[in-house]
């Protein structure tokens, strides 16, 4: 059996996104021009509830889309099968000169967040990218560093860190995983 | 990460040796790539590096535009070799062909030619995935992917719709390559055209068989009406296409007579005034030009799935999660 | 070669001898003499200095004859020449052949009749009988002058390859050949009717999306040809008969006197139209491979001497003119090798057809068709055997072929049955020990 440890639980969650949302806002110095993209999948969900707290916070509508990276993945032509691709989809503000905040679930080698900012450039030139996570576990292979965290985690390399989210798996919370495998 | 369920393999010969789950595969994955040509940078990275040529041994523009598109769409080099202005081919067997291309270590080859059987010739000859994009009066499976996903877009399903094929079904590749996708994703298949241009055997295939457009009518949801190749005339298969319009083309009477509304779709190119009336062709039940935008799409689908996915592979990837 | 000495006396020994000229079916020995059979009968004398060939578990049979095959020479020696065909028919066990005249130039003329069988002695092997073109040029306007090619050594006429399609011209080459007491060989096809056909017209052809030649194109043809042999009383041989319709038709005819002899295949007796998928060009010959239905009554009239004999319609190309698209690629199979082969083991072993009446098809009936001397082990008939082993198994493996073409659809088949010995004129021409 796989061993799990919870790292944080749904109301450590809430608390962690509420206050990223006010990050955001300070970092933005305000709500004004600001657009919040998901990455696929569940950085989708973190997003909307990140939306939905700034939302109720400034008064004002917040444009919002997804992103879904595989085409823009460095490992495309090296997984075998070819991943499903999802839609990306884009507000119909676009992100010209906007304040765009890339949301995600765990930062770890970085390579999801270079895939990102690679399909935004070809979406359009945002003013400003925010990168926001809401666990930063280490492990990175590329110079790429989180604006707003929820949690930072020291994890493993054979450790694995798991968002759980509703609408996805039934529960809000972030697990840490130990797989134990029958080869190791 | 979710996956593909089942590898398309190295090649897209036909739609025959495909299974219903592999033909749904390429439909689903063309729907994100159709956000793509709508974008300001209609570009994704995904085959960067890759080469493909477009071997071209009989003519055609919108399918070799269509792919070029496609490819240039997701980054790959093209060349584009064409029968007419290349010696290349003239007077070369495919197999030379065939080797010429391996030694010059492409990745893909999308192959029009003007033989039955000619991409699978290639296919089994070079390492390279092939695609095939029209050969002989064989199969054309882009064309008929591009065919299913519009009347998906259309009608929500496939299955259970009852879908005529109208025209010169002897020649058509697009014809048996929409017969193999219908059938195989539940769809009730019809094709109607004069006797001489419909083969004998065709109804051991699955299909029905209407001898009068009328009839094809008051049975169809959806028609395609294929291009009436005007040497046929020349041949003797109908006597002129003054008369062909007359008893087979597909004018707003007629349609006004189904008893349902019926979608109408052409592969192009069409012959106005022949096989169909430009108040049809440009009328309401037209998704012609959907098709021609649909046709984009699917070849990037079909791009994305073929390339490198060498099935021996997958395994080596099951862990294809980034951070 | 191992050779028996020019005309030296050769004893076959122990062997069992089938001949159903002579209702001989049985261990005896043959004796061969001066080049002629000399004596068949149980424990012969061992004449003074006699090759004695030890034929104990095998079977002597008068020499195979095919009178059906193209051995490309001249014009075409990048497929075949007339030595490299002689060998591979001797291997298959033929101890004769007949050349059919679709070479480039025509064998329209006594001079190239002349050179096809000089070059088919000179290739010391099976024997080589021309047979002449029937039209000039074989394009079915005006008739060859068949007295002169008759003279020069050809035993029959025909367009093969073509069909003579002028009606007129068939009824005149039936009439005028009567002279000479040849048959008129005919390729049966309606070219109209065929179009752009490249392979049997029906289901495969329409999911192949390959053009179709329809059973019609040849039952229309083998009508024709029957009913102008019935006119005018002359010989007609058809080739390579596919179609059920064909067969049935043949049988009618027979029955009311017509004089028509026929021919099957070993690839229309073995193979249907199903071979064709995945456009195997190896599987592409005109008449193309049929339906099952068309199959079983090939079978049918091979059985019952409707088709009274077996030719293999031997076709070699060369491989890059067949390593190309189904349609591009040219029809026709080798068959000179294989022939016997298939034929003991889908007929003989399987009990669908007795030995006697196998030899009768190969030998017999193509010798009297074509008024060949042997087709039996008659004393005093020319000395030409082919000694069977019906056991030896074996491989179809196209490398191996003589022939300077691989062109089988037969390849990687295993076979129960072959010949080991072909002896022509009381020479061997070849044996499998080399």
């Amino acid at each position: 059996m796989d061993q799990r440890i919870t790292l944080m639980d749904e109301a450590a969650v809430e608390r962690a996104l509420a206050r990223m949302a006010r990050e955001i806002v300070e970092l933005n110095q305000g709500a004004e021009g600001l657009v919040i993209l998901g990455i696929r999948r569940r950085g989708v969900e973190l997003a909307q509830r990140i939306q939905t707290l700034l939302e109720a916070e400034e008064e004002v509508p917040i444009p919002s889309g997804a992103l879904d990276i595989t085409l823009y993945r460095d490992d495309l032509m090296e997984v075998g099968p070819r991943p499903l691709v999802g839609e990306s989809s884009l507000p119909l503000t676009g992100v010209d000169d906007r304040c765009v905040v890339v949301v995600d679930d765990v930062l770890f080698t970085g390579r999801t967040t270079r895939a990102a900012m690679n399909e935004l450039m070809d979406w359009g030139r945002p003013g400003r990218i925010l990168l926001c996570v809401l666990v930063d576990r280490g492990g990175r292979e590329l110079p790429i560093q989180p604006d707003v965290v929820g949690r930072t985690v020291s994890a493993l390399p054979q450790q694995e860190v798991e968002v759980l989210v509703p609408e996805e798996d039934g529960r809000l919370s972030v697990e840490l995983v130990l797989r134990n495998r029958e080869e190791a | 990460m979710s996956r593909i369920s089942s590898s398309l393999g190295k090649d897209l010969i036909g739609l025959e040796p495909l299974s219903a789950e592999q033909i749904r595969g390429i439909l689903d994955t063309a729907e994100p790539f159709k956000e793509i040509s709508e974008r300001r940078i209609k570009k994704v990275p995904v085959l960067r590096g890759k080469t493909i040529v477009n071997l071209f041994m009989e003519p055609s523009t919108r399918t070799r535009i269509s792919f070029e598109f496609a490819e240039k769409r997701l980054s790959a080099d093209t060349v584009n070799i064409s029968a007419s202005g290349s010696s290349v081919v003239k007077g070369e067997t495919l197999v030379d062909t065939a080797r010429n291309l391996e030694a010059m270590r492409i990745d893909m080859v999308v192959i029009r030619h003007g033989a039955s059987g000619a991409a699978r010739f290639l296919a089994e000859r070079i390492p390279s995935n092939v695609i095939n994009a029209g050969d002989g009066s064989h199969e054309h499976p882009t064309q008929a992917l591009l065919d299913l996903l519009t009347i998906r877009d259309h009608r929500k399903r496939i299955e259970g719709l009852r879908v005529c094929i109208v025209g010169d079904i002897l020649h058509s590749r697009v014809a048996r390559s929409n017969i193999f996708g219908l059938l195989k994703l539940g769809a009730q298949v019809g094709v109607c055209g004069p006797r001489t241009l419909v083969p004998a055997g065709i109804e051991a295939l699955g299909v029905e068989r209407f001898r009068r457009i009328e009839e094809a009518i008051e049975w169809a949801d959806v028609l395609n009406v294929l291009r009436l190749q005007l040497e046929r005339m020349r041949t003797g298969y109908v006597p002129s296409l003054r008369e062909y319009n007359r008893v087979f083309g597909v004018t707003t009477p007629r349609l006004e007579r189904a008893p349902r509304d019926i979608l109408v779709l052409h592969p192009g190119p069409m012959n106005r005034g022949v096989e169909i009336d430009s108040d049809v062709a440009d009328g309401p039940q037209s998704v012609i030009l959907q098709q021609v935008t649909n046709g984009v799409a699917v070849r990037m689908a079909v791009l994305y799935l073929l390339a490198g996915g060498a099935p021996e592979r997958a395994e080596a990837a099951k862990t294809g999660g980034l951070g | 070669m191992t050779g028996g000495g020019e005309g030296g006396p050769v004893l076959l020994q122990g062997g069992r001898v089938v001949d159903p000229e002579q209702g001989i079916d049985g261990l005896c020995d043959v004796l061969l003499a001066g080049g002629r059979v000399a004596a068949v009968g149980t424990d012969l004398e061992v004449p003074e200095g006699a090759e004695l060939v030890d034929c104990r578990g095998l079977v002597v049979v008068p020499g195979l004859i095919d009178v059906h095959v193209h051995l490309r020479e001249p014009g075409g020696e990048h497929k075949e020449t007339i030595a490299s065909g002689a060998r591979a028919a001797a291997a298959g066990g033929f101890t004769a052949v007949c050349a059919m005249p679709n070479t480039d130039p025509v064998i329209d003329s006594p001079a190239t009749v002349g050179f096809v069988a000089a070059a088919g002695k000179a290739a010391g092997a099976s024997r080589v009988y021309p047979v002449g073109a029937l039209s000039l040029g074989q394009r079915g306007e005006q008739l060859t002058e068949i007295g002169e090619l008759v003279d020069a050594g050809a035993v029959a006429i025909t367009d093969d390859g073509r069909p003579v399609m002028d009606s007129g011209l068939m009824r005149r080459a039936l009439e005028y050949s009567q002279t000479f007491d040849i048959p008129v060989a005919d390729h049966p096809e309606d070219l109209g009717l065929s179009g752009k056909g490249a392979m049997n017209e029906g289901v495969v052809s329409a999911r192949l999306g390959i053009q179709g030649k329809p059973n019609a194109s040849e039952d229309a043809h083998i009508l024709r040809d029957l009913l102008v042999a019935e006119l005018t009383g002359g010989h007609i041989h058809l080739q390579h008969v596919s179609t059920r319709h064909g067969v049935r038709a043949i049988r009618d005819a027979k029955a009311r006197g017509v004089r028509v002899t026929a021919e099957a295949t070993p690839h229309h007796l073995l193979l249907t139209d199903e071979a064709v998928e995945g456009y195997r060009t190896e599987a592409k010959m005109n008449p193309p491979l049929r339906t099952e239905e068309d199959r079983l009554e090939v079978v049918a009239g091979f059985l019952d001497g409707t088709l009274d004999t077996l030719a293999t319609d031997h076709a070699p190309h060369h491989y890059d003119e067949k390593e190309q698209a189904f349609d591009d690629a040219p029809f026709g199979v080798v068959g000179l090798e294989t022939c016997v082969g298939l034929l003991l083991t889908h007929f003989v072993h399987e009990e669908r057809m007795d030995l006697s009446t196998l030899v009768d098809r190969m030998s017999r009936s193509p010798a009297r068709a074509f008024r060949l001397p042997g087709g039996d082990l008659k004393v005093g008939g020319p000395a030409d055997v082919t000694i069977l082993d019906l056991e030896a198994e074996w491989v179809v493996d196209s490398a191996a072929f003589l022939s300077k073409s691989r062109n089988t659809p037969f390849e990687g088949w295993e076979l129960r049955g072959r010949a080991v010995r072909t002896i022509v004129g009381g020479r061997t021409v070849w044996s499998l020990e080399g």
